[in-house]
């Protein structure tokens, strides 16, 4: 599709910008000592700390990737709600309030308590940087959607721009800036999430398709020359090029018939066009409809909640699957011809579309994720860090209450904003991450304008809190404890400081490189690599006496390394690197299953096999 | 380098109590959860099922997993604070 700006979006684009850059300056002497940069004092009001739980939390993943999921897939993109909403019971009932108790700028603070080990430090430290590195490369993709039909930018141009604000934010006032920006961002979004689910409910489900929807024509194969025809392997189903007025365009042959389709041509002499024409002539659509309503209805009209699903149920609905899109080469010219696809509502409405359940690797890689999703969240490292913030045990735990309000509010909204998008025609055929900014943009233009500013601040506070999470790790943890580095509080800060700055910078990177890759997806893996080394320690560290500082040590090198490597190797890296997934090393996608269990078996081991280690140490669990 | 927490730590005698009680709500979700994905996996055409104003058992529970989690919060929450009184407000008067 093309993506105009449009005044209104970049004027409240820049005034939240503005906004936002006012209050890191304003909290900038705030965070002059240690405490008040890496913890924002530990002064933050559990209501306030509990929404910037949200709205750290709710992050591209969630509003973009979730939504453009259920837009897309149906069902399965809800999974992903589910699971990360499920984490935060771990969170509460396990992990809050001993984190709060035991830690001081940095979950490693909490792990380490005990035993005061190099080895914990080393290896926690290492692996809140890979966890939020992984955290941030979708956080940055998304960045790069988002500017695009915002201001026009592409997406390189997107992804700098965040990584430069949310630099200077974490850079002039660290934690407290952060969690004003979260705080703002997190109220925000869960208010026009809610606007945008009343506006879909009052419109209703309707078969008429909105002008600016691509509605393919439909003509008899006799009426048109169909001497140029390519049949294509994958989907089976011939094609034919028709050129009209001097614009050629792709068809598939239904038996007499031939239906328009959607195509993107990567010309040989360098040039790109969809449906024939340069993107600027905007003729390449957003699609999605639905076909049939149920006892022969054209639309619905105002409708509840609870009628909107049963409706969907018994609906038809085309969408534009991405394993149906026809990849051939035509005269030199790389051809992309979008198929589309007539699915039962009702087939949208269960578990399958994305997650193959019907062969074992599918099962496996399913149960993986949602194991992961379950134990990751407790062991993220930029939520952790938010039990810090607050004076008390008591605040930790109310304020997590707020973040699972607000969170379980929100994923509630994600089913009808994503099913929404999917049955009034604003979905990008090359990318679902825009879905909810486009169904906003079908309603009104200043909705879309806020919705898209909104989406942008979501990232803004994600990977501010991000960075603040990973200069702890680096300025705290490495230098400060594990390399005993000499620093007086002044000197802490600037470390701090000058951590984020790199670790923005590397951000700007990957998110430029990973471009395309589905962002709740890159978030399910950081989950998993969270989930993998960390979680096992937290929760042996709490529950089990015998833990010992080596054995926490392992089990986060082996749970982080084996999940890495699962992922490295893993079918959907294969297509990053240009391979072809089938040729992957094995067929697994998600390694929780695997490297969950593996670094909770290395923990029991090693400490079982170090227990004179812990002599003279409290024989206590925390 | 010492780790201390951030702020200073008040004393709580509920940190026990709060402890097993978190554990046995955690337990009490975690088998509701592991029936949800256990359903989606092994019997998934079973999800289709109308059970509640013709809304399919999928939707249905899914949305009360996520309901489910706001409410025991709450119920864990009123819990933890009432106790965390009565034995504080204890603890002090031994003192």
């Amino acid at each position: 599709m093309n993506y105009e700006a449009n005044p209104i979006a970049v004027a409240i684009f820049l005034a939240f910008v503005g906004f936002v850059l006012g209050i890191s300056f304003y909290f900038a002497r705030k965070a002059k000592s240690a405490e008040g940069y890496f913890a924002a004092g530990g002064n933050i009001h559990w209501f306030v700390n509990g929404v910037a739980f949200a709205g750290d939390y709710l992050s591209a993943a969630s509003f973009l990737g979730i939504c453009g999921l259920i837009a897309t897939m149906g069902y399965d993109g809800f999974l992903y709600s589910i699971g990360y909403l499920a984490g935060w019971i771990v969170a509460l009932f396990v992990v809050a309030e001993p984190m709060k108790r035991l830690g001081k700028y940095t979950f490693t603070d909490a792990l380490d308590s005990k035993f005061n080990s190099k080895a914990i430090q080393l290896m926690a430290a290492i692996s809140t940087l890979a966890v939020s590195m992984f955290y941030l490369i979708p956080q940055m993709v998304g960045a790069g959607v988002l500017v695009t039909p915002l201001l026009g930018l592409p997406h390189w141009m997107g992804v700098c721009m965040v990584g430069a604000i949310v630099i200077t934010i974490v850079a002039t006032a660290g934690m407290t800036s952060t969690t004003y920006v979260q705080f703002l961002k997190g109220g925000l979004l869960i208010i026009f999430s809610t606007v945008i689910t009343v506006m879909v409910l009052s419109r209703g489900l309707s078969t008429e398709s909105r002008p600016d929807t691509f509605n393919p024509k439909m003509i008899a194969a006799a009426d048109a020359d169909t001497t140029i025809r390519v049949t294509e392997a994958k989907t089976g189903l011939t094609f034919v090029k028709i050129v009209e007025e001097g614009v050629a365009n792709w068809w598939i042959v239904r038996g007499d018939n031939l239906e328009q389709a959607q195509s993107k041509v990567e010309m040989h002499s360098g040039e790109t066009l969809y449906n024939g024409a340069p993107k600027t002539d905007n003729k390449f659509q957003s699609v999605g409809l639905v076909t049939k309503l149920p006892d022969g209805q054209t639309e619905t009209g105002s409708i509840g909640p609870l009628n909107y699903f049963a409706t969907i149920q018994e609906s038809e609905i085309v969408r534009y699957p991405k394993g149906k899109v026809a990849k051939f080469d035509h005269e030199g010219d790389h051809v992309k011809v979008f198929v589309p696809e007539i699915t039962a509502g009702a087939d949208l409405m269960i578990p399958g579309q994305k997650f193959k359940l019907k062969d074992g690797v599918g099962k496996m890689n399913f149960i993986s994720l949602m194991l992961a999703l379950f134990l990751g969240t407790a062991s993220l490292p930029h939520v952790l860090i938010r039990y810090y913030t607050v004076p008390s045990q008591r605040d930790a735990r109310k304020s997590t209450i707020v973040a699972i309000c607000g969170i379980g509010f929100f994923y509630v909204l994600t089913l009808f904003i994503g099913f929404g998008a999917m049955t009034l025609g604003v979905i990008d055929v090359e990318s679902g991450n825009m879905s909810a900014p486009l169904l906003a943009k079908a309603f009104n233009i200043f909705l879309f304008s806020t919705i898209s500013a909104i989406a942008f601040a979501t990232v803004l506070g994600t990977v501010s809190g991000l960075i603040v999470a990973t200069s702890g790790a680096i300025a705290h943890d490495l230098m400060d404890n594990y390399m005993n580095v000499q620093m007086n509080d002044k000197q802490k800060v600037m470390a701090g400081k000058i951590a984020a700055f790199a670790v923005g910078i590397i951000a700007i990177i990957l998110g430029i490189a990973f471009k395309g890759m589905n962002v709740a997806f890159l978030v399910g893996w950081a989950f998993a690599v969270a989930a993998s080394a960390n979680l096992p320690s937290i929760i042996m560290l709490l529950f089990w006496k015998k833990t010992t500082a080596k054995g926490i040590a392992y089990s986060i090198g082996v749970g982080m390394v084996s999940a890495l490597a699962i992922i490295l190797s893993s079918p959907s890296m294969y297509g990053q690197y240009g391979l072809d997934p089938a040729s992957a090393l094995h067929k697994l996608d998600n390694p929780g299953i695997i490297s969950i269990p593996l670094s909770f078996i290395t923990l029991v081991v090693v400490s079982l096999m170090t227990q004179k280690d812990n002599e003279g140490l409290s024989t206590e669990a925390p | 380098m010492l780790h201390e927490p951030a702020t200073k730590v008040e004393k709580d005698a509920a940190s026990d109590w709060k402890a097993k009680l978190g554990i046995k709500l955690f337990w009490l979700y975690c088998v509701i959860y592991m029936g949800f994905v256990g359903t989606a996996v092994f019997a998934t055409e079973s999800m289709k099922l109308p059970v509640l104003a013709g809304v399919n058992l999928a939707i249905i529970y899914g949305m009360a997993l996520i309901i489910f989690a706001i409410i025991l919060g709450l119920i864990y929450n009123y819990l933890c604070t009432k106790k965390e009184d009565e034995l504080n407000a204890k603890a002090e008067e031994a003192e």
